[in-house]
């Protein structure tokens, strides 16, 4: 019981630690690179702007799932949740 | 903290901050099967950004969040796919109304001052009939010597004092009569449940989120599904309902994404352990949890109408 404790434990602290990687990333990445391009087009073409918030936001949620659940399945040995 | 200009919406906000409070309230979207609006509206609000801006990007961060949430409740087999595609189509309609009263506040210069109210006395009233109505069940529960426990397995059908309520509304036979067998519904009217998602469509365009603060009740004490179920559902309708929600305020320059995807950051490890958690504890237990949280958020509504100031 206590083992299983532990390695829940520490597949957690390694799920936060692959996500806290991400949002570094993100920040400098989406935030840095991407922010200037989003700000100009917000004003000028609003239509697409719309359409890629969604993307983007959808996009974020996607990758960031699909990189930690494999990540975790890797850990934990191929073993499914 | 270094706070951060974002341009789209004129504010600066440490992304600190954001990502940290996105994370507290993926935690609570994924245990409660809201979207946590009853926080992030009144946090975004609570740096300085004006509600129109706080209602659009929160239902921005709310699309990332659910998607991840929804479909760890999926897997769970917590989600009644008909009956989230029929809601989907009454709040898509619903946020729309709320979103154009939005732009009417917004013209008439008194966004900030109605929002603020209207969020206060909704928060207020959510909390209260929630604690009155889980003690209400609790009291039942222990009059009929039940200990609460989840009986029936495959429907995951829990207990609630007020489940007469739902009785009476599956006995409106108004046609198109349907069947919901994932949630244990045997015959509902489409109409009832199209109200029900449009009403909870108008606060979701109106106060931001998804609105699962009145949906997510309104499943379980109008049209009777069982707690599990009416959180995933939820989830995975607000996918749907909260995208249009977005896309609407996007066009209406309600949203700032920059601000949504730093929030979700922190949101979508918070959705996958409240998901989980949600496993370790029965209905009447989850919906008691719930209550002090829409208080939090009506608290820091009135601390910022009151004092004017940013936190």
């Amino acid at each position: 019981m206590k083992a299983k404790a532990s390695a829940t434990l520490r597949a957690f602290l390694i799920e936060l630690a692959v996500y806290s990687a991400l949002i570094v990333a993100y920040f400098f990445l989406v935030l840095h690179f991407l922010a200037d391009w989003i700000n100009a087009l917000e004003p000028r073409h609003i239509k697409i702007y719309a359409l890629v918030s969604i993307g983007l936001i959808l996009g974020q949620a996607s990758l960031l799932e699909i990189v930690t659940t494999w990540l975790m399945r890797r850990l934990q040995g191929g073993r499914s949740e | 903290m270094i706070a951060m200009l974002f341009p789209i919406s004129h504010a600066e906000i440490s992304p600190i901050y954001l990502a940290v409070a996105g994370f507290l309230i993926g935690i609570l979207g994924g245990f409660f099967g809201v979207g946590g609006s009853f926080i992030a509206g009144p946090a975004l609000r609570a740096v300085g950004l004006d509600w129109n801006f706080a209602v659009g990007t929160d239902l921005a961060h709310i699309v990332g969040k659910s998607v991840v949430a929804a479909k760890r409740h999926r897997a769970l087999g917590n989600v009644d796919l008909r009956l989230g595609l029929i809601m989907a189509i009454g709040t898509i309609g619903g946020a729309e109304v709320g979103a154009q009263l939005i732009q009417m506040l917004k013209r008439a210069g008194n966004v900030n001052v109605v929002v603020s109210i209207v969020s206060i006395a909704v928060f207020t009233s959510i909390s209260s009939f929630m604690l009155w109505e889980g003690l209400a069940t609790q009291r039942w529960q222990r009059q009929r010597g039940s200990k609460g426990k989840t009986k029936d397995k495959k429907s995951k059908r829990d207990e609630s004092a007020f489940q007469q309520i739902a009785e009476r509304v599956h006995r409106v036979k108004l046609w198109p009569m349907i069947a919901l067998p994932t949630s244990g519904v045997k015959s509902i009217s489409l109409w009832v449940i199209l109200i029900v998602a449009f009403i909870g469509g108008v606060f979701s365009g109106f106060l931001g989120g998804g609105a699962g603060y009145i949906r997510m009740p309104s499943m379980v004490y109008i049209l009777g599904v069982p707690t599990h179920l009416a959180v995933g559902t939820d989830l995975f309708e607000v996918v749907i309902s909260a995208s249009y929600g977005t896309f609407s305020h996007a066009l209406k320059g309600n949203v700032d994404i920059m601000i949504a995807l730093v929030m979700h950051t922190g949101a979508a490890i918070g959705a996958q352990i409240g998901a989980i958690a949600t496993q370790y504890f029965t209905g009447p237990k989850i919906r008691l949890a719930f209550v002090p949280l829409p208080l939090v958020g009506a608290a820091i509504v009135i601390y910022t109408l009151v004092t004017g100031h940013k936190i």
